[in-house]
């Protein structure tokens, strides 16, 4: 029969008492996931920090180890356990694209759009659609250029597809993994508040990879400026990207070991970029013919006077 | 459909019957796609015959010579071959991964029956190319290869959307979209000789 007593509220801390008081009773205790963070503290948190948090996603960043433990249980021979990888729904996908076009200062891409369910879908249908918008635009860009010349009979190069596939894909999966193994061998020296997985690397990768698409449909465009204007649009989106997200892995390490770290990501980004628009597309010299007729007679003077 | 009933004794006798049922579904398949309407024709009684019939026809009109295959040319009946089997097979492991309820083979009937549309419009296009070449050439074959485009992805899209959750659909009708357009590509690009 309940008493008065027995219907009042009765505080968290109190379950031992009752249990004490009635070993008989059974108490459940449910515990709030979010609560947990709570039972422990982390570093006493500065004004100077909280930037970092935001980085960081202090905030949730046990809630998300949790369920990053609880995801991926199938064993690597089953089906599910690669349906872990596709997990996104069609606005996540746009966000992360989002994500990638309009790099906010401060905003960690992987900790804000990422969160620890890191996608195949995006890298690997942005790297082939980067491969047909390389080839398609190059072979369109060269047709266009030569437009007009007696000696050119337009082939579609299809050869081309496969080595930008080539390119492309081992772009998107190498680097990735290099820097994954060169992130690890610096975690053992070196203590870092950051660490990101092989997967969330090739995920950030592959979407920084988006901004590209639409850079060389408009390569397709003969003029030497606005090309090199886009690469280095393009090189200066994907890029800070792709630095915010690995500077605070490596911010605690040696200064030079992480500026270098940084330089080089960048500068395998612009290889990739400069790289592309070497071999696919023609150096537009349209312009150049018309003089190219007028200069003999030019040269010719020049040489006899000089 | 008409189901040839055989008694076990028939079977020593290679009838001709079975081959003209077969042909009759593919000829079935056929309208379904020329003509899309929501039916479970396509999915329920699949088979792989029309797709291979069509990328055959496909890769034979579409390969050139052997004088300049060296040379940049466009693709090889070998390399259309395994640009069709190989991009069917990754949006079908696509739209499964997704949590898509569609079988294997469904999905590559489904994939490999609407190219038809794009078959018709190379057939199209070399028939125009033996006229005198020019812009009006080229424009015409264009929009044959866009109209024949955009009817391939409807068909397909008909009959594949409908398995995938409808928070994921745009995620599977990409490479749909992404892989016909290839072959789009590869159609209005093609040069004879």
């Amino acid at each position: 029969m309940a008493t008065v007593d027995d219907l009042q509220f009765e505080e968290f801390g109190d379950a031992a008492t009752s249990l004490a008081a009635n070993p008989d009773v059974t108490t459940i205790s449910i515990e709030d996931p979010g609560e947990t963070p709570k039972h422990h503290p982390g570093p006493p948190r500065s004004p100077g920090r909280e930037e970092d948090d935001e980085l960081l996603g202090n905030d949730d960043s046990d809630k998300t180890e949790l369920l990053a433990g609880q995801k991926k249980s199938s064993p690597f021979w089953t089906f599910e356990y690669y349906q872990t990888f596709f997990d996104v729904d069609t606005y996540q996908v746009f966000d992360r694209i989002k994500g990638s076009l309009l790099p906010i200062p401060g905003k960690n891409f992987v900790r804000l759009y990422i969160r620890s369910n890191p996608d195949l879908y995006g890298p690997f249908w942005i790297c082939a659609t980067l491969v047909f918008a390389i080839a398609i635009s190059g072979n369109l860009s060269n047709f266009l250029i030569h437009l007009g010349e007696k000696t050119y009979h337009y082939v579609p190069e299809f050869r081309k597809v496969s080595i930008a596939a080539t390119i492309i894909y081992a772009y998107a999966w190498l680097v990735p993994l290099s820097l994954w193994g060169f992130l690890m061998w610096r975690n053992s020296k070196v203590m870092n508040i950051v660490s990101y997985s092989f997967l969330e690397i090739v995920c950030v990768y592959g979407y920084s990879l988006f901004i590209y698409i639409p850079t060389a449909i408009l390569w397709i465009i003969p003029q030497k400026a606005v090309r090199w204007i886009l690469v280095m649009i393009a090189l200066g989106i994907s890029g800070s990207v792709l630095a915010m997200t690995f500077w605070p892995a490596v911010r605690e390490d040696n200064r030079r070991i992480a500026l270098a770290t940084i330089v080089t990501i960048v500068l395998l980004h612009m290889f990739l970029s400069v790289g592309c628009l070497a071999y696919f597309f023609d150096a537009p010299e349209m312009e150049h013919l018309p003089t190219t007729i007028a200069t003999p007679n030019q040269t010719v003077a020049a040489a006899k006077s000089s | 459909m008409a189901e040839a009933a055989e008694s076990p004794g028939d079977r020593g006798r290679a009838s001709p019957r079975p081959l003209m049922r077969d042909l009759k579904a593919v000829g079935k398949k056929f309208m379904h796609v020329l003509y899309p309407r929501k039916s479970n024709t396509l999915l329920r009684d699949w088979d792989l015959w029309g797709p291979l019939i069509l990328c055959v026809t496909l890769a034979l009109m579409l390969q050139r010579g052997s004088a300049d295959s060296e040379k940049d040319g466009g693709p090889q009946f070998a390399e259309v071959f395994v640009i069709v089997w190989f991009g069917a097979v990754t949006i079908t492991l696509n739209s499964k991964l997704l949590g898509g309820n569609i079988s294997f083979f469904q999905s590559l009937c489904v994939l490999g029956y609407c190219i038809l549309p794009l078959t018709v419009a190379m057939l199209v296009c070399r028939l125009v190319l033996l006229a005198e070449p020019g812009p009006v050439n080229f424009m015409v074959r264009l929009f044959v290869v866009i109209v024949m485009f955009a009817w391939s992805i409807a068909a397909s899209t008909a009959f594949l959307a409908d398995s995938q959750p409808p928070n994921r659909k745009a995620l599977a009708v990409y490479p749909v979209f992404l892989f016909y357009f290839v072959i789009s590509w590869m159609i209005l690009t093609f040069t004879p000789q």
